[in-house]
């Protein structure tokens, strides 16, 4: 084997390079989705914003030359799918569950659609940072190529704790969370507010996708992505709302959806689809033992209806 | 209500005949007033009935004409003309008699897939995830076929629908015992289910369960000719459509005439005051969403026993997704499914001829679907918005 020197220490290096890699589109989508969930609605049509994302960016790079403008253009269009989840929820009567499942049919159907001349072209994708120049070992030097936007998400991540915990921004978001009533009584208008941040996390989980087609695997094609997007949204729950928290279970999922890569890499093939499906296990198990029927969730938004 | 009322009927103001003495003025009006109040009643619960069950269709069919419009718009930013577009629509759908059949062959999984979203809705459940039960279903009966090889085929037959129903009801009854024992999100849960069978479908497939021959496309053994279960006769439409039609009907009778259906309403409406009326609805939950999966697994055993004859990746075809927007348009009435189911069949049917004709991505019907669904949701906001409804006499 070609890797010798290393041996079986290809799998945990592999698996924490693929964690560092394959959490971007976690983190953006979490991130994302817990601005809009501490103003007191759920955005379950974040798939959909992933996967529209993902194309926008692949065709604007390609149109243009210029990645970052691909990742622009995938923000807009994720925001541009939060308002209009925003808009239909507005409305009275509407259910912001339901309303997220036709948005996740449609950003994915529209993505397939116009995405369908981009399958073959290839787009120039975003650059790394080599972190791994220390290391003579490909194999580390290959998990530590880092990308900038996996960067900027970590930066992120204290920033949104910080500005939800201290800006005046923040506050009133929370305050939209808890109690509409009360945000009302202080004369905000709670669908603007959780417009807003809709918008935002909208924004954000199109970035996400934007990782997926210009940077890992960095193609364009209907199978790219595969629930991240509503695994992300499950993430938000474990996490409890808690930006920081968001970004240490993205690593964990990120990890988790690596197993099945770095498995093969060393030449275990069996069970290749079973490792694959190592995140949405790692979901299911772990919302069966963070959740409890008897008591509302520590820190979920008392205005959110899932957990209401 | 109050309203209403008044506007129906004029107010029997107090106008005596000219002829009536003193004393009768008195009481004639307020007798009068009585019986047309008992009239009002009696008319406006008539109406209501009536108003309401035709709010129920119109509003529904309106938010459909916005986005059968709103694609014909956006077909039109592509260059294409919408009047083709719905010329070809309707001729790949209704036109002739071979789409009637495509049609309905896609309508059947549809209803099976809707019963999955529509049945746990009843206690306001929210599962999506009955692609996932298709797909388990279709394992489960493929798997019992390929064990049952050499037995009479209505032996191998009922043992797949048996063993179709039970792993699909299984797969969305975890779902519901997740929710009810855990406080696991439903519809969250259920969609990850999806991804966990398509994991389970693609490892069989690939590995323990493959057929050797088959090179391209990985998939198991075929159950046999003779075990693929035939078309209607004079319809020339496989039987699902009628396991679909029955399972359809069999739980509106569940839901609406049983007590069963009553409490799982009841519990639907409001789980507290379920709980201090007694009603298990820990129980209720369970059998439902082992209905409902049941329902979706069976839509698997039927892809595969009159469609495909064998499990490969072809049975993710989404139907289990659109099963979602039948439910939700149909309002989740089990009877509304089937015209629904027809219509969404129809629509699926006539994408390879507007992927031929015009040269539309195969994608656009999942546009179309996106597009029905947002328009559909966006219509609950004007349920009692409309007096019209209110006021029919």
């Amino acid at each position: 084997m070609a890797d010798g020197s290393i041996g079986w220490w290809v799998v945990p290096v592999a698996v924490i390079g693929g964690a560092l890699r394959v959490s971007t589109p976690f983190l953006f989508v979490s991130l994302g989705e817990c601005i809009t969930e501490r103003s007191g609605r759920i955005n379950l049509g974040l798939e959909g914003n992933l996967v529209m994302g993902a194309m926008c960016a692949y065709g604007t790079s390609y149109l243009t030359g210029s990645p970052w403008l691909g990742v622009v253009a995938a923000g807009a269009a994720g925001a541009i799918l939060g308002l209009v989840h925003a808009s239909i929820c507005g409305l009275p009567k509407v259910n912001d569950i339901a309303v997220g499942i036709a948005l996740m049919l449609f950003g994915t159907g529209l993505a397939f659609y116009l995405g369908k001349p981009l399958i073959e072209p290839t787009a120039p994708i975003l650059p790394a940072i080599d972190f791994g120049w220390w290391s003579s070992v490909p194999q580390v030097r290959a998990a530590l190529k880092i990308n900038v936007l996996f960067l900027i998400g970590v930066a992120l991540a204290p920033l949104i704790l910080w500005a939800l915990a201290t800006t005046r921004w923040g506050l009133i978001l929370r305050t939209a969370g808890e109690s509409a009533d009360a945000a009302r009584a202080m004369g905000y208008s709670v669908n603007a507010i959780r417009m807003r941040a809709t918008m935002l996390g909208g924004f954000f989980a199109g970035i996400g996708g934007s990782f997926l087609s210009l940077y890992y695997p960095g193609s364009w094609n209907e199978g790219l992505s595969s629930g991240q997007g509503i695994t992300a949204v499950a993430l938000v729950i474990f996490a409890r709302w808690n930006p920081m928290l968001c970004f240490w279970a993205s690593l964990l999922f990120g990890g988790a959806a690596a197993l099945g890569p770095a498995l093969q890499s060393v030449g275990v093939s069996q069970g290749y689809y079973l490792f694959n499906a190592a995140p949405y296990i790692l979901t299911l198990l772990i919302m069966i033992i963070t959740c409890s029927p008897k008591r509302t969730l520590i820190g979920a938004p008392a205005e959110l209806s899932i957990t209401k | 209500m109050a309203d209403a009322a008044r506007v129906i009927t004029p107010t029997p103001t107090p106008s005596p005949s000219p002829q009536g003495g003193g004393e009768r003025t008195e009481r004639v009006p307020s007798a009068s007033l009585e019986v047309a109040k008992a009239e009002t009643k009696l008319r406006s619960a008539f109406t209501e009935r009536i108003g309401g069950a035709a709010e129920y269709v119109v509003i529904p069919a309106l938010a459909l004409a916005m986005a059968l419009v709103a694609f014909g718009i956006f077909v039109a930013l592509f260059g294409k003309n919408p009047i083709d577009l719905y010329f070809y629509m309707y001729q790949g759908a209704f036109g002739t008699g071979f789409s009637w059949r495509n049609t309905l062959s896609r309508a059947a999984p549809l209803i099976l897939t809707a019963l999955c979203t529509a049945l746990p809705a009843q206690l306001g459940l929210v599962i999506i995830g009955g692609e996932g039960a298709l797909l388990m279903g279709a394992l489960a009966a493929t798997s019992t076929a390929l064990v049952l090889q050499g037995a009479p085929p209505i032996v191998v037959q009922l043992a797949m629908v048996a063993a179709g129903m039970i792993a699909g009801g299984i797969w969305i009854g975890i779902s519901g015992g997740l929710q009810h024992y855990r406080g696991v999100n439903e519809t969250i849960s259920s969609l990850l289910l999806v991804y966990i069978a398509l994991a389970i479908l693609n490892h069989l497939v690939e590995g323990p369960m493959r057929d050797p021959s088959s090179l391209n496309k990985p998939s198991t053994r075929e159950i046999g000719a003779e075990n693929m279960i035939g078309t209607i006769p004079g319809l020339d439409v496989h039987w699902g459509l009628a396991f679909g039609i029955i399972a359809a009907v069999l739980s509106y009778v569940l839901i609406f005439h049983t007590t069963f259906g009553f409490a799982s309403r009841i519990a639907g409406g409001n789980v507290r005051a379920a709980k201090v009326v007694g009603l298990g609805v820990g129980r209720l939950i369970l059998i439902t969403c082992f209905l409902a999966g049941a329902a979706a697994g069976l839509a698997g055993m039927v892809e595969v026993a009159a469609v495909q004859g064998r499990t490969n990746a072809n049975l993710a075809a989404g139907y289990g997704f659109t099963g979602i927007l039948v439910a939700f348009l149909a309002r989740h009435n089990p009877l509304a499914v089937i015209p629904v189911a027809i219509l969404l069949g129809g629509i699926n049917a006539s994408g390879g001829l507007l992927q031929r004709r015009l040269g539309l991505p195969d994608a656009s019907v999942l546009v179309l679907q996106g597009m029905i669904f947002i328009a559909v949701l966006a219509s609950e906001t004007l349920y009692g918005r409309f007096r019209i409804f209110r006021q029919w006499s």
